[in-house]
C-alpha cells in the first residue's frame, strides 16, 4: 500500500474579486501529495498553477480574495488556521522556493543573516552561532563551494545560479515536510538548470521530501516528477503519473503541449505543431470545457463541463477531462500527428 | 558559383571598457563581450546563434546593426562595408535591418496605438502616409494574424503573443532583407511560441527574409536555422548546419549544452541520466 498523504489539497478553489468581476484563478484542484514524491504542476500563464501554490502557503490570503476548499497537512486544516499558526508552518514544514533568486532575497543583508533569521524565528532556543552554523551546513548541503566564507556574502555577490542554490537552502533550514518550487529553473541558463534539477532530486531522495514542481516545461517534467497535473483556465485538465502523462495522453491540450515541443533527439518536422488561438480570459470564459474554443476535435457535447474522472478501465489514478471516448482519443491524436512519442513497449 | 551572402561579418569584435579612478577615468580592463566572431548568411537563410547569458550574442546583434558601434571587424551588408557608418549614413540601410526583441512587454511603446507603432517606420522612411499608410499598416496586421481592427487599440490590450505579432509587423513594415530576432519566444508561453516560430517561417517563404536568430533555447534554434553558430564567452566555437551541430557536436562546450538539455521524454530522460550515472 502506498503511505498515507502528507498534503492532501481538496475542491480548492481561490477567486479574486476584480473591476471585472470574480476572477475564479483556481476552480476546483485536488490532489494528493505523499512522502518523497514530485507532484509536476504544468500549464501556462493564467492555469493557476502559481496559485494554487501560493494558496497552499497562505500567500493568496487578502481582502479581495476568496478562498474555498481544503489544505491539509498531515492533520493541520490550513485554509481554516488562524495567520500565527499558518506562520509557525510556513518556512518550518514547508518550504518555498521562487523563480526568481534575484528578488527573493533582501539585498542589504548578508545571506547568513538572513538564514538565521528564518531559524531563529522559529526555533527561539538556537544560538546566533549555532545557527551560522547550520548555515554554513546547508551552503554544503546544495553545493555551494568555500560554505563557511560564502556564507557570509551578499545576495549579489552569488550568480544566478548560486543563488537559486542559496534560496533552496534557505527553504530546507528547518527541515520542511514539504518543498513548493515554483519555476526554479526558468531564470536559469540550461547547464545550471540541469545542475539545480540533480540537486533537487538529490535531496528528495535523501530526506524523503515531498516536492511540488510547479513549472511550463514538459522537459523539466520528464527528468524530475512521479506524478503530473497539468491544469488550464483554473482546472486539472489532466492527472497521472509521469509515464501516463508522456506515453497514453488523454486530453487534447495535453497532446497540444507535448506536440509543440521541440526535440533534439528527433528529427525535426518540417512544421512544428501548435495550439491555435489563445488561453481564454478567466473573467469571460466559454461554457463548458474552457479548451473548447482552440480544441480541433470539438463536438456537441463539449458544452457541458466535462468531470475530471478515470476513464480507462486500466488506469484508475489517470483522470482528464475530456468527453471524447478513449479510442476516439487513441485514433485522433494519431490522426493529428500531435504525438512523436510511441507507448512503453 | 554561390552568389555574394547578404551579411558578412569578419573578425567582429566589441570590448567594454572597465573604468577606474575618481578624477581621472583610467581604462584597467576590459570586457570582451564579442571577441573576434566571423559567419556569414546567404540570402534567405536563418543562422542561428545559441548561447547562454553572457555569452555575448545580443551584443553581437547590436554591433551587426551598428547600435553600439564596434571596436574593430568588418560587417559586409550586400557587399557594402557598414561597420564605423555614421548614424546618418546608417539611415538608409536601416530599412533593409531590422530588428525584433525579446520582450514583447517592454519593447512597444504603452502610450502609442498599434497603428502608430507599426506605421512609424513607414512615415519616418517617407514610404507612406494618410490612407495609404493605413491601409498598408492594416494589411500587415492580418499578415501576422492579427486583425484590422486591432490598428487603434494599444499595447496593454494585447496578450504577450499578439504584442509579439506586432513587433514583428513592425519590423516587417519597411519589407526588410535582414530580420535580426533576439529571443523572440522566451517570454511566451509553449503553445504560443510554436505559433509564432510557424509565422516567421511562413513570412521567411513568403518575402524571401534572411534571418539571424539569437536564442538560448538550441531546440528551438534548431527547428528554425539552416545554420548554427554556438557563442562562449565572447567567441563562436561551433559553426555547422543545424543537424551537424546538434547531432555530431565537436566542441566539448556545444556538447555540455547540448547534454544539458531535458530531454521531453521520461524513458531516454532516465536512461541518459543513469548512463551519466554509470559513467561519473
Amino acid at each position: 500500500m502506498s503511505p498515507a498523504p502528507l498534503l492532501s489539497v481538496k475542491d480548492l478553489r481561490v477567486g479574486f474579486a476584480t473591476e471585472g468581476g470574480l476572477l475564479q484563478a483556481v476552480d476546483g484542484v485536488s490532489f494528493e501529495l505523499r512522502p518523497g514524491e514530485v507532484l509536476a504542476i504544468v500549464g501556462e500563464s493564467g492555469s493557476g498553477k502559481s496559485v494554487t501554490a501560493q494558496t497552499i502557503m497562505g500567500l493568496t490570503r487578502s481582502k479581495n480574495s476568496r478562498i474555498e476548499g481544503s489544505v491539509r497537512l498531515s492533520d493541520q486544516e490550513l485554509i481554516e488556521a488562524g495567520d500565527a499558526e499558518l506562520r509557525r508552518v510556513r518556512g518550518d514544514r514547508i518550504g518555498m522556493v521562487f523563480q526568481d533568486p534575484m528578488t527573493s532575497f533582501n539585498p542589504v543583508y548578508r545571506l547568513s543573516a538572513q538564514i538565521s533569521e528564518a531559524i531563529r524565528t522559529h526555533r527561539g532556543d538556537v544560538s546566533k552561532g549555532e545557527a551560522r552554523a547550520r548555515a554554513v551546513e546547508l551552503f554544503d548541503a546544495v553545493g555551494i563551494p568555500d560554505a563557511e566564507r560564502r556564507v557570509d556574502d551578499y545576495p549579489h555577490e552569488f550568480s544566478g545560479g548560486m543563488r537559486q542554490r542559496a534560496m533552496i537552502a534557505m527553504a530546507l533550514a528547518l527541515d520542511p515536510l514539504v518543498l513548493i518550487a515554483d519555476e526554479p529553473t526558468t531564470a536559469l541558463d540550461v547547464t545550471i538548470q540541469a545542475q539545480i534539477l540533480r540537486l533537487l532530486e538529490d535531496l528528495n531522495r535523501k530526506h524523503d521530501l515531498a516536492t511540488i514542481l510547479i513549472t511550463h516545461d514538459l522537459g523539466v517534467v520528464a527528468e524530475v516528477a512521479d506524478r503530473v497535473l497539468v491544469m488550464y483556465a483554473g482546472k486539472v485538465v489532466e492527472e497521472g503519473t509521469l509515464d501516463e502523462i508522456f506515453y497514453d495522453p488523454q486530453h487534447p491540450y495535453t497532446w497540444g503541449l507535448l506536440g509543440s515541443l521541440t526535440r533534439l533527439d528527433r528529427p525535426r518536422p518540417k512544421r512544428l505543431p501548435q495550439i491555435s488561438g489563445a488561453p481564454p480570459s478567466l473573467l469571460d470564459l466559454p461554457d463548458g470545457c474552457s479548451f473548447r474554443p482552440r480544441c480541433p476535435h470539438e463536438f456537441g457535447r463539449c458544452t457541458e463541463v466535462p468531470a475530471l474522472e478515470a476513464r480507462l478501465a486500466d488506469a484508475p489514478s489517470h483522470c482528464d477531462r475530456c468527453w471524447l471516448t478513449s479510442e476516439q482519443k487513441r485514433e485522433k491524436r494519431q490522426v493529428a500527428g500531435q504525438i512523436g512519442l510511441e507507448a512503453p513497449a | 558559383m554561390s552568389e555574394a551572402p547578404l551579411l558578412e561579418v569578419t573578425d567582429l569584435v566589441k570590448h567594454f571598457p572597465i573604468k577606474s579612478g575618481i578624477l581621472i577615468d583610467r581604462e584597467v580592463d576590459q570586457v570582451r563581450a564579442v571577441d573576434g566572431i566571423s559567419f556569414s548568411i546567404p540570402r534567405g537563410q536563418t543562422l542561428g546563434l545559441v548561447g547562454e547569458s553572457g555569452s555575448g550574442k545580443s551584443t553581437a546583434c547590436r554591433a551587426v546593426l551598428q547600435l553600439i558601434k564596434p571596436t574593430s571587424g568588418s560587417v559586409r551588408f550586400e557587399g557594402q562595408e557598414i561597420a564605423g557608418l555614421s548614424r546618418r549614413q546608417m539611415r538608409p540601410l536601416r530599412r533593409q535591418m531590422q530588428m525584433i526583441f525579446q520582450d514583447p512587454y517592454a519593447s512597444l511603446n504603452p502610450r502609442k496605438r498599434v497603428g502608430q507603432i507599426v506605421g512609424d517606420p513607414l512615415k519616418r522612411q517617407k514610404v507612406a502616409s494618410g490612407s495609404d499608410l493605413r491601409k498598408r499598416v492594416q494589411e500587415l496586421l492580418e499578415r501576422v494574424g492579427l486583425a484590422s481592427e486591432h490598428y487603434n487599440r494599444f499595447p496593454h490590450e494585447f496578450s504577450g503573443g499578439q504584442r509579439q505579432r506586432i513587433g514583428i509587423a513592425r519590423a516587417l513594415a519597411l519589407q526588410p532583407k535582414l530580420v535580426i530576432a533576439d529571443e523572440p519566444v522566451s517570454a511566451l508561453d509553449v503553445s504560443i511560441q510554436a505559433q509564432i516560430i510557424n509565422l516567421l517561417d511562413d513570412l521567411q517563404d513568403e518575402f524571401g527574409l534572411t534571418y539571424l536568430f539569437v536564442a538560448h533555447d538550441i531546440g528551438v534554434v534548431r527547428h528554425i536555422s539552416d545554420r548554427i553558430a554556438v557563442m562562449h564567452n565572447g567567441k563562436i566555437v561551433e559553426h555547422g548546419t543545424a543537424d551537424q551541430v546538434c547531432e555530431h557536436p565537436a566542441d566539448d562546450y556545444t556538447k555540455q549544452l547540448l547534454a544539458a538539455v531535458p530531454i521531453p521524454d521520461p524513458r531516454e530522460s532516465r536512461e541518459r541520466r543513469q548512463g551519466a550515472g554509470a559513467a561519473g
